[in-house]
């Protein structure tokens, strides 16, 4: 591998690494700006309760001593104890979580991809066409609707209306809905992103080029138009991923999965500022990773970009 | 055969001699149909009126604003009052008590969007919920343009090492997910909110206060990216150096001549960032952490149709259909513009 | 019979403004190994034609009439199996930026070995051999490292060397360059024109030379058609054209270019008048609205194409008129030629 390359993997890493540690520093500085202790908000305890149960998770020591105990401890995958489901490490509550999250997560996201990247091409190549009329329609008209809404709607008309689906995630089947659900806005997104940058190449000289040299219309496009016009969908990626990640909050609310999503919510309205905390750390450490991800991809399909 | 050539050749093509006579100025003018210079910006705003998709948008968001702002002071119905005699009524349909008063002579306002579970009329509620949306994406589009402006402008003209270490700062904050930080400090906020003295934030709930700091903190940089850019290209044209070479100060130069060129793009920018911030904000209510109860939000009326999604499924269908509208009216909207201001962008 | 015969070519955009007639009744002949010169300004419509024969006009363009001959076999109506066959193996096409104009992301080895692979039977190894050999060939320094490079790393006359090397791959019997030089640097427009008559000379391939810069044209070019508005305006060997031009819009073009020889303080003659609107198109003559000399009948009727010379014609109602009147014309009813003295034309002018 060229050695500007890994330079620039290097440097990319770099960042990610700085922003996650920022990540993890605002968020353990905004929850420590509370005034209230953390178990305060519980049935009564008297103050000497309270006390021991803050020098046993650690509270009682200076915020900034604390910060770096915190910090050292996540290297070592400790995120700290749980004070709603007692008993249980905040990391394998993620664990157990991110299991469930993770598989509809990652396969909405593939389905988004494959079918945005595919439909958008479609539109393109048929432009003005029947199918291109369609397509714009049905996104502009997806990409209006926020996630709950589609959601709620299919759990509606597919769960409840015409039972296709089961609408509990852990009966067999029952991942169709929620994954459908996630997938609707980043498919509709990204076969707009698609369409658009394909028409955009397809316009270029080299294509033409590549025409008069004679190539099959499928080479062109598959050969030359496609990989350039790829590079707005990677650089969606990480955005995709931000999304799907809090989109899932909703949707496993929705069709109760015990993923990340509802974890996070529970442990918000049962004010478990341990959970709270790791489980904001991780889903961010998940969207600065595929941020740098799609970094990479991208300068791996277009070497053009700026390496600096 | 060649010297003696009569001019009856030339007539035999049928061609009358007098067209040979060499062409009048304005002969030659009315062929040549000349299109008169327009200014940008009026080429722009003719290109958006003949646009009728865009047309119909500006003016469906004109009457959205119309009645979420004006509707609740003439509405006989406030958002609030409970009635669980007339609960779950169908759009348009009375309860028995309310038939009884017509029946007796009275006139009773329908109810537009039917009842609720406690019997609060929907249609206020929707309503009200609407102001918050519109409300938020209001305030998000003014922090966006002006943080983003000056932060971008700023950073663009001066360049170098200025322009690095502020470019690096925004690419952190890029990085940074909104959302997980919204929630954040809205949790963080709960309890000091629920003790401030200010009846305003009270009412509003630590979610909207949250979403509005993070929305001045963070969200302006897509906006500050983009000015950026254009004030970095706008920065090489000469007219830009010429008006150096005359001593204009750097905040005239940015005021006069980049800022107007970067127009297109901040206004494309900042319509299409408007879903965005209504999206997040619906999406936090939803899920319980936005406007607090009982002051309805589009997202916490979907959420609260769940149960009973079946029996009444226009208990989700109105709020969701009134976003729906207003983000589809900003996203056309925002298409209509781009392709009025940069036709190039076309697709 | 000539190499490539091109009667009567029509090509329209068919864009939501209105039709634009890029291409309207243009005719040429091309023989083998010589070299055709295009002339005309943006919008002229030469470049569409060139695309017009090797059918890759973009969307919404079309030809709507006339016929491409090569070696007698007709290309308009052919079918895109066929059309394949011949782009970039009988006739090659090199554009204006070369920047552009190579596909970014991928090398340079891999678009020359592209096009080798897809017209011969060479296996990979011998395609790069010949990719290698053509670099060479058009002045490429270091081919064997060239080839992994990427075309942002090439400098600008590099590129149009490496695309040249493309286009004679497959060693074609056409090669068309459409402004090849305007993007680059002086010197390097000169290195690359002398590159391109050498490599004529070497592979004996005929040339249509498309640009809108008449010192090109009086470098390389053997025969030259001038366009204006989508029509052949004027045609004849270099020699006439340049010294005898006959119509009013190449007698324009030939004065408004510094003259080394003139005064320094003689003012160049712009030709007056804005470029034409292709969608608001002139009734007669295209070019009768920014002519000093035009007559009302240039506005109304289109004229035909007038010998004024040995193998030189021009579409132009003066040389009809100075025709006619020097009694070297004779005409039917029509307008057709029926009896011309040449030898007299030609010592006249």
């Amino acid at each position: 591998m060229d050695s500007k390359f890994l330079f620039y993997i290097v440097k990319r890493l770099l960042m990610a690494l700085l922003t996650i540690v920022l990540v993890i520093a605002i968020t353990f500085f905004v929850m420590h700006a509370i005034p209230a202790s953390p178990f305060s908000s519980e049935k009564a305890k008297s103050d000497a309760t309270i006390a021991a149960l803050e020098a046993k998770y650690g509270f009682d020591k200076p915020v900034p001593v604390q910060f770096l105990n915190y910090l050292k401890n996540i290297c070592q995958l400790d995120f700290g104890l749980s004070t709603a489901w007692v008993g249980s490490t905040v990391f394998d509550l993620i664990k157990g979580g991110f299991a469930y999250s993770a598989k509809i997560g990652f396969t909405a996201a593939v389905l988004a991809i494959v079918s945005g990247v595919f439909f958008g091409c479609i539109a393109a190549l048929k432009r003005g066409g029947w199918i291109d009329k369609t397509v714009q329609v049905v996104t502009t008209a997806l990409v209006s609707m926020p996630s709950f809404v589609v959601a709620t709607i299919l759990l509606l008309v597919f769960g409840l209306k015409l039972k296709w689906f089961p609408t509990l995630a852990n009966m067999p089947g029952g991942l169709v809905l929620p994954i459908l659900s996630l997938s609707m806005y980043p498919m509709a997104y990204i076969t707009r992103l698609a369409r658009s940058s394909m028409l955009d190449v397809l316009g270029q000289d080299y294509i033409r080029t590549a025409r008069a040299k004679g190539l099959r219309n499928s080479k062109v496009i598959f050969k030359h138009a496609l990989k350039n016009a790829l590079s707005p969908v990677i650089t969606y990626a990480g955005p995709m991923m931000a999304y799907i990640l809090t989109g899932s909050m909703v949707v496993e609310n929705i069709f109760s999965v015990p993923g990340l999503g509802r974890l996070f919510v529970n442990s918000m309205l049962r004010t478990d500022y341990m959970m709270i905390m790791g489980v904001t750390i991780f889903l961010a450490i998940m969207i600065i990773l595929m941020n740098f991800i799609s970094d990479i991809l991208y300068k791996v399909v277009d070497p053009r970009i700026d390496l600096g | 055969m060649s010297d003696n050539m009569p001019k009856k050749n030339f007539l035999s093509f049928q061609l009358d001699p007098k067209l040979f006579e060499p062409a009048t100025q304005e002969e030659k003018e009315q062929q040549v149909q000349m299109r008169e210079s327009v200014s940008f910006m009026k080429d722009a705003m003719r290109r958006l009126y003949k646009n009728k998709l865009s047309m119909v948008c500006i003016i469906i968001i004109v009457v959205i604003m119309l009645i979420a702002f004006i509707a609740p002071s003439v509405y006989p119905y406030t958002y609030e009052a409970q009635d669980l005699s007339r609960k779950y009524l169908e759009p348009f349909e009375y309860s028995q008590k309310e038939q009884a008063a017509i029946d007796a002579g009275e006139s009773v306002f329908p109810h537009l969007m039917g009842t609720d579970a406690l019997g609060r009329d929907y249609a206020i509620r929707v309503i009200y919920g609407t102001r918050i949306s519109l409300l938020v994406g209001i305030f998000a589009a003014a922090i966006v343009i002006v943080f983003g402006i000056l932060y971008g402008s700023v950073s663009g003209y001066f360049g170098g090492k200025v322009d690095m270490i502020m470019m690096r700062i925004v690419d952190v904050i890029y990085a940074l997910p909104d959302v997980l930080i919204i929630i954040l400090l809205s949790v963080a906020l709960k309890d000091a909110i629920s003790k401030s003295s200010s009846e305003l934030v009270m009412k509003l709930g630590a979610g909207m206060v949250s979403i509005f700091i993070v929305f001045g903190l963070l969200y302006w940089v897509g906006m500050a990216r983009q000015v950026r850019g254009q004030i970095l290209s706008i920065k090489e044209q000469e007219y830009v150096l010429a008006s150096r070479a005359i001593g204009a100060s750097p905040a005239r130069i940015i005021r006069k001549h980049m800022i107007p060129n970067c127009i297109s793009v901040i206004i494309i920018t900042a319509a299409l960032q408007i879903p965005s911030a209504i999206f997040t904000e619906s999406f936090l209510s939803f899920l319980g952490l936005g406007v607090s109860m009982p002051m309805p939000s589009l997202g916490s009326l979907a959420s609260d149709a769940r149960t009973g999604l079946v029996s009444y499924p226009y208990l989700l269908l109105c709020p969701a259909l009134s976003i729906f509208l207003i983000v589809l009216s900003f996203n056309l909207l925002g298409n209509g513009l781009r392709d009025a201001f940069d036709p190039k962008l076309r697709s | 019979m000539s190499l490539l015969e091109v009667k009567d070519l029509r090509t329209t955009f068919f864009t939501p403004a209105g039709e634009v007639k890029a291409v309207d009744g243009v005719s040429f002949n091309l023989d083998r190994g010589r070299v055709l010169g295009i002339v005309g300004e943006s919008g002229s419509g030469k470049s569409v034609t060139a695309y017009s024969i090797l059918q890759i006009l973009s969307y919404p363009g079309r030809i709507v009439g006339g016929s491409v001959k090569l070696d007698g076999d007709e290309l308009v109506g052919a079918s895109d199996e066929k059309m394949r066959s011949i782009r970039g193996n009988k006739i090659s096409i090199i554009f204006q930026d070369p920047m552009t104009s190579l596909t970014p992301v991928y090398t340079i080895g891999n678009q020359l070995m592209e096009a080798i692979l897809l017209h011969t039977n060479r296996t990979k190894e011998q395609a790069k051999a010949r990719a290698i050999e053509m670099l060479s060939l058009v002045g490429i320094s270091e081919p064997e490292r060239r080839i992994k490079q990427y075309p942002f790393e090439l400098s600008g006359g590099m590129r149009q060397r490496a695309m040249i090397a493309m286009a004679l791959a497959c060693e074609p019997d056409i090669l068309i360059a459409d402004e090849p030089t305007t993007a680059l640097d002086v010197t390097i427009q000169a290195q690359i024109i002398d590159l391109m008559l050498d490599l004529q000379k070497k592979l004996g391939m005929a040339i249509i030379m498309i640009t809108h810069d008449l010192g090109v044209i009086a470098q390389i070019c053997d025969e030259v058609i001038v366009m204006y508005g989508g029509r052949v305006v004027e045609r004849g060997t270099a020699q006439e054209i340049f010294y005898r031009p006959r119509h009013e819009y190449t007698k324009g073009l030939l004065h408004s270019i510094p003259n080394i020889d003139s005064d320094q303080r003689e003012k160049l003659i712009p030709i007056g008048g804005t470029p034409i609107d292709m969608l608001n198109m002139p009734a007669g003559c295209a070019f009768a609205p920014r002519c000093d000399r035009a007559m009302k009948i240039c506005l109304k009727e289109h004229p035909k194409e007038y010998w004024v010379g040995k193998d030189h014609l021009s579409s132009c109602w003066r040389n009809v008129e100075t025709g006619v009147e020097q009694g070297l014309i004779e005409t039917d009813s029509e307008g057709n030629i029926t009896k011309i003295d040449l030898e007299r034309a030609v010592q006249e002018q």
